[in-house]
């Protein structure tokens, strides 16, 4: 059995390791050299001794490589091919060219078989989105490093690094795979996986991540233009964030890191033009004050935890599925 | 003698659809089995529920005494060809046999290569690439090949052509000389399995309507023509299954044990093809239970 699903198996076996090859040859380059020009540009330097006008520099430094951070979104649809291209033929090809009369009918029980092809193929996708995480995280770790690229928590940068991939991964395969049994036809179990797998993966994204760890809410004074010092801390997620009086009216949203100027002028009813003494009296006047919610960057890998497990524990559960149907309804 | 098969009240529904029914049958060890019917009769229900690709919504079917695929040991008993001939496309016909070898412990290697040989299969070919015939060939290798006590074939010669189709009856047939083969083989050319079969089981819209041992089938069955009359009038141990009347003759086939002494009637004896159609062609198996009522009435309802 072991045989069989490796030889239906070795062709996309064959392109997935050119695949990783060529990704290998690519960032490994790329990374040396992202590497070594953020030792070079002093970038490194400048945020590790608490300068806190490294703007500049920053701005320089994650515009060299911009052009390809692109990979990272082909690391996002990864799992969603897998599971379209590994996951929903497994077992819907058969079912389609009736192959499954001649292999349930051999000398091997349909549990055994569905065992070792889910094991073989299963295990050949979490190899890759682990391989292919593993090099872009170590990829994109000078970028990560730079504060202004943003929190390795938000949506975009998160799903791109780490262990979740092979969460994901794992997931959409038992996905396509289940998809293929209770389809029975190849086309539309792919079509089926991709729509389940997105619609799964920005339900926990936006409705679940968020609240897997309660929330840290901050409320704080209006430290005008001083964006280094607010205390929402360097690299944290916020979620939401507004500016409220004293009466508690929200005043504006969004920019976490302090008023904008504009925001001021209209509050205070004044030009954008006048100067800080102006606006800082001002917001002293109404009672201005921040109130955010947020989750500390510290922790990343508790959120990178719970979502991977989350992930394999939905995989698991399909896997149980599978078994129990193929046992149950056949033909 | 013991049963390879054996079905009690055996059904099989799809939704509100019954694709068989209250199915009893008995195949005896060392039987070749022609499973006659129409299309959707219920010949593949039947066969894949002897080979556990499906699980009977009623009743019970025990296949070499044991339940179907119940384990490897139980799948290794049993070979099973299904309709068309189903193959992997891209798998050559040497990785066919590798197949077999690797997920069939009881493998005779020596067999299929020999079998592939004489047959001219060139080893490299991919089975996509295969006409129907060498597909069928090469499906029924892997099924002979893993040495079962019984043989299911659902429609092995429905795509192949006349003289591919008596190859294929030939090899089968050596093969089962040779291994001491039970084999169900369903078909609707009633020629082959006249050919092959020494069993019959006639389907009918999901229900068994004749089974037994070809020769007593013919033995007990018997055309009868002569002036036409009330066939109600017939003794009681004549079972009429089919009439046909004129204006001056009425002819009928009839299922009785004992010789026809009226002197009135023609007898001639029957061929298996008549025979299956007639009980093909009747709505009601009643015959199976015996009940001359319902058959005399059937009769009675076709006069003109």
């Amino acid at each position: 059995m072991i045989w069989l699903s490796w030889r239906q198996f070795r062709v996309q076996a064959l392109v997935a390791a050119v695949f990783l090859a060529a990704l290998a040859a690519v960032l490994g380059v790329t990374g040396l050299r992202l590497a070594h020009f953020y030792d070079s540009s002093g970038i490194g330097a400048c945020t590790a001794a608490g300068a806190t006008d490294c703007d500049r520099l920053q701005l320089d430094f994650l515009d060299h490589y911009h052009s390809l951070r692109v990979i990272g979104s082909l690391l996002i649809g990864a799992p969603a091919i897998i599971g379209a291209f590994w996951g929903a033929p497994l077992i819907a090809r058969e079912l389609e060219g009736g192959t499954h009369r001649l292999v349930w009918t051999q000398s091997v029980t349909r549990a055994r078989w569905l065992a070792v092809k889910l094991a073989i193929v299963g295990a050949a996708s979490v190899v890759v989105a682990a391989a292919f995480s593993a090099l872009f995280t170590w990829w994109a770790g000078p970028l990560d490093r730079v504060a202004a690229s943003g929190s390795r928590l938000t949506p975009a940068i998160f799903d791109q690094r780490g262990i979740v991939p092979v969460g994901y991964a794992a997931f959409a395969f038992t996905l396509g795979v289940t998809a293929g049994l209770l389809l029975r036809r190849t086309l539309p179990a792919m079509a089926t996986t991709l729509v389940g797998f997105t619609a799964v993966r920005m339900t926990i994204q936006y409705g679940v991540r968020p609240h897997l760890l309660a929330p840290v809410h901050v409320s704080y004074p209006p430290p005008i233009y001083d964006q280094a010092n607010s205390p929402l801390g360097t690299n944290a997620w916020v979620i939401s964030s507004k500016v409220v009086d004293a009466a508690g009216h929200v005043v504006a949203t969004g920019d976490p890191a302090g008023f904008s100027t504009n925001t001021l002028a209209a509050a205070c009813h004044g030009s954008p033009n006048l100067p800080d003494t102006f606006f800082q009296q001002c917001a002293d006047r109404l009672g201005l004050h921040n109130v955010a919610t947020l989750q500390p960057a510290s922790r990343y890998w508790a959120f990178q935890a719970w979502e991977t497990a989350i992930f394999l524990a939905l995989a698991l559960a399909l896997v149980a599925f599978c078994f129990w149907w193929t046992s149950r309804r056949t033909a | 003698m013991t049963a390879a098969l054996e079905a009690s009240q055996l059904g099989k529904r799809y939704g509100q659809r019954w694709a068989l029914r209250d199915c009893s049958l008995r195949v005896p060890a060392g039987s070749i089995v022609g499973l006659v019917g129409a299309n959707g009769a219920g010949k593949s229900t039947l066969l894949h529920l002897a080979v556990g690709l499906l699980a009977p919504t009623s009743g019970t079917i025990t296949v070499l005494g044991a339940k179907p695929a119940a384990g490897a040991h139980q799948l290794a008993r049993v070979g099973f060809v299904a309709q068309d001939a189903p193959l992997y496309p891209g798998l050559r016909v040497a990785e066919h046999l590798r197949l077999g070898r690797r997920l069939n412990p009881g493998w005779d290697a020596h067999a299929a290569t020999a079998r592939i040989q004489r047959l001219g299969l060139d080893p490299r070919q991919r089975a996509g690439h295969l006409s129907g015939g060498q597909r069928a060939q090469l499906a029924l290798t892997l099924a002979v090949a893993k040495r079962p006590e019984l043989l299911l074939l659902d429609e092995p010669v429905a795509s192949l052509d006349p003289l591919a189709r008596r190859e294929f009856l030939q090899r089968l047939m050596e093969t089962v000389v040779d291994q001491h083969l039970t084999v169900v083989l369903s078909s609707h050319l009633l020629a082959d399995v006249e050919r092959v079969c020494d069993h019959l089981i006639v389907l009918a819209a999901g229900e068994v309507v004749l089974a037994g041992e070809v020769e007593e089938l013919l033995a007990a069955h018997r055309v009868i023509s002569g002036p036409a009359r009330d066939p109600r009038r017939l003794p009681a141990d004549q079972q009429v299954i089919q009439a046909s009347h004129t204006d001056r003759q009425t002819t009928l086939l009839v299922r009785t044990t004992r010789p026809i002494l009226d002197p009135a009637w023609t007898v001639s004896d029957v061929g298996l093809e008549e025979l299956v159609l007639a009980y093909m062609s009747r709505s009601t198996p009643s015959l199976q239970s015996g009940d001359p009522g319902a058959v005399l009435h059937d009769a009675a309802e076709v006069r003109p």
